[in-house]
């Protein structure tokens, strides 16, 4: 059977600054950072042919394309469920460019997320159908749906506020070498933490991400293209979409394990691919709108057993230098919160050797999208 | 004037509304002989095995609360105005795994933040009531038993 493995590779990287408040349009913003990684690829814009993004991205491909002068268009995908749809869209275009769909792919994401609407100001979002059986209760935001799962997975496992600590502090320890998070210059200590006020109680404020503007892209090419431009080639080693069985999106409380999400789905996939396995990645970017999705997803894609993953985080295992260093840029709870996406461009960074926190000689990374959602995630190689 | 949300009804949903309003709390069941299986959220097809016929078991109303969250602002001004309140998850006594989100309250009448938190635990036994929001629609709301 054709396999996607090492066929295709990450060639180029742009992102704009982050911030809470950018004075450009999401638009703007996404062919700023659209440009910038064809740029670092040594790429011209009028060789692009394929587009993914996520299905909430508001700019569309025929914005983009033609703001940036690409060519002719052959292959666009946009990929659903927020940020469970980061790493497909790298995905869908490894997929595109290994079975000759298409030769060069953008990837893109843009969001006025610190500066623009939000769900809970506008009572006309709050009430997709499905939510007939949620909304009305009161639960009305990510935070509250991810609160639920956090709290019966506390009950079940001892895991503590501490354990949650643990990953706020190693995302904003990495924040505080990255000067392009928006946390850089803002430690983080316990004491902040404990006495922080409450979003959805079992979760604080540093358990939740922030709200960012920003964007970035990457380009994806066949691994033969990549060897001749201008970066040292990321390899895309295995991918995988994840919708398990009778799952119900970020309520998933209706299925006989609620607490065994996405991850696992997406994981057994990726791995039946890979030519490595959990212990052979040397860093990790795992998708973190919010501090209990980190132990979830590390028992999902199997650095340890089911109800171990708050444990996991003891002793620094997440830090530099630990058993497995995470979100290296500072992740979505103090680089930037720009659905997932930072976390791949950083996993590039990571394997170009040019990281702000570099995982000495890292030759493999993991990628996740968000859990909690029908998710993503993608092997990256040097 | 802002208030709660109230529940948007779509066409699986409807007869799950019809039964609150006559203050019956009754579930979508496959009517296949062989099956029987309960789902929830009501859907058109069973899961198990693909009938289309479906009915409306009556349950108890009796369940324990599997988890529950104290949500804090920023939240839409109705809810906003009883934060921090509970949220919780119940599950039913006689199907578990049907777990119904909804409030543990004081009284069928009473606000969302009625009840001490600190009563609340993981558990802890409950039994519906039912709260009329609107002249159509009524809620399923939750009382801890003593």
């Amino acid at each position: 059977m054709a396999t996607l493995k090492d066929v295709t590779a990450i060639a180029g990287i742009g992102q704009t600054a982050f911030a809470k408040q950018l004075p450009e349009s999401e638009k703007t913003l996404a062919c700023r950072a659209i440009v910038a990684a064809l740029d670092d690829a040594g790429i011209a814009a009028s060789e692009v042919d394929a587009f993914a993004s996520y299905t909430m991205e508001e700019t569309d491909e025929v914005e983009v394309a033609k703001a940036i002068g690409a060519g002719d268009v052959t292959f666009f995908s946009k990929v659903g469920y927020g940020g469970g749809g980061s790493c497909a869209t790298i995905a869908h275009l490894a997929a595109a460019v290994a079975t000759g769909q298409a030769s060069v792919g953008v990837a893109w994401r843009s969001r006025k997320r610190g500066s623009g609407p939000r769900p809970w100001k506008n009572t006309t979002v709050q009430l997709p159908t499905p939510a007939q059986w949620t909304r009305p209760y009161g639960l009305l935001r990510p935070a509250d749906e991810i609160g639920m799962l956090a709290r019966r997975y506390m009950h079940e496992y001892g895991a503590t506020r501490d354990h949650l600590f643990n990953v706020a502090l190693a995302c904003r320890n990495r924040a505080n070498q990255n000067p392009d998070a928006v946390m850089y210059e803002r430690p983080l200590t316990r004491d902040m933490y404990m006495t922080s006020r409450w979003i959805s109680e079992p979760l604080c404020l540093f358990d939740n991400c922030l709200e960012t503007d920003g964007a970035l892209a990457c380009v994806v090419v066949s691994a033969e293209r990549a060897r001749d431009c201008r970066q040292k080639p990321v390899y895309i080693h295995s991918v995988a979409q994840g919708l398990p069985t009778q799952h119900h999106g970020m309520v998933n409380y209706w299925n006989d394990d609620p607490l065994t999400g996405p991850a696992w789905t997406a994981a057994r996939q990726l791995w039946k691919q890979a030519d490595f396995g959990p212990d052979d990645v040397d860093v990790a970017q795992i998708y973190d709108a919010f501090t209990p999705l980190i132990p979830l997803s590390l028992e999902g894609y199997g650095f340890c057993g089911r109800g171990e993953g708050a444990a996991f985080t003891e002793g620094g295992a997440l830090e530099s230098g630990g058993r497995l260093p995470i979100n290296t840029g500072g992740g979505g709870l103090s680089e930037a919160y720009v659905h997932g996406f930072n976390l791949i461009n950083e996993g590039v960074k990571q394997l170009r050797g040019i990281s702000t926190a570099q995982v000495p000689d890292a030759v493999t990374c993991l990628v996740t999208a968000g859990e909690g959602v029908p998710t993503s995630a993608v092997l990256l190689r040097s | 004037m802002d208030s709660l949300l109230l529940p948007v009804v779509d066409e699986d949903g409807a007869p799950f509304w019809e039964y609150t309003a006559r203050g019956e709390l009754r579930v979508q069941a496959c009517a296949a002989p062989a099956c029987g299986a309960l789902r929830f959220p009501p859907r058109p097809c069973c899961p198990h095995c693909q009938s289309f016929q479906s009915e409306w078991r009556a349950m108890s109303g009796r369940g324990r609360i599997w988890s529950y969250v104290l949500p804090h602002p920023p939240l839409l001004p109705a809810y906003a105005a009883q934060a921090p309140y509970n949220a919780v998850v119940v599950e039913l006594a006689e199907a578990p795994h049907i777990r119904l989100v909804g409030n543990v309250v004081s009284g069928p009448d009473a606000p969302l933040n009625s009840v001490d938190p600190a009563r609340l635990r993981i558990g802890a036994p409950v039994r519906a009531v039912f709260a009329p929001v609107s002249p159509e629609l009524t809620v399923v709301r939750w009382l801890l038993e003593r």
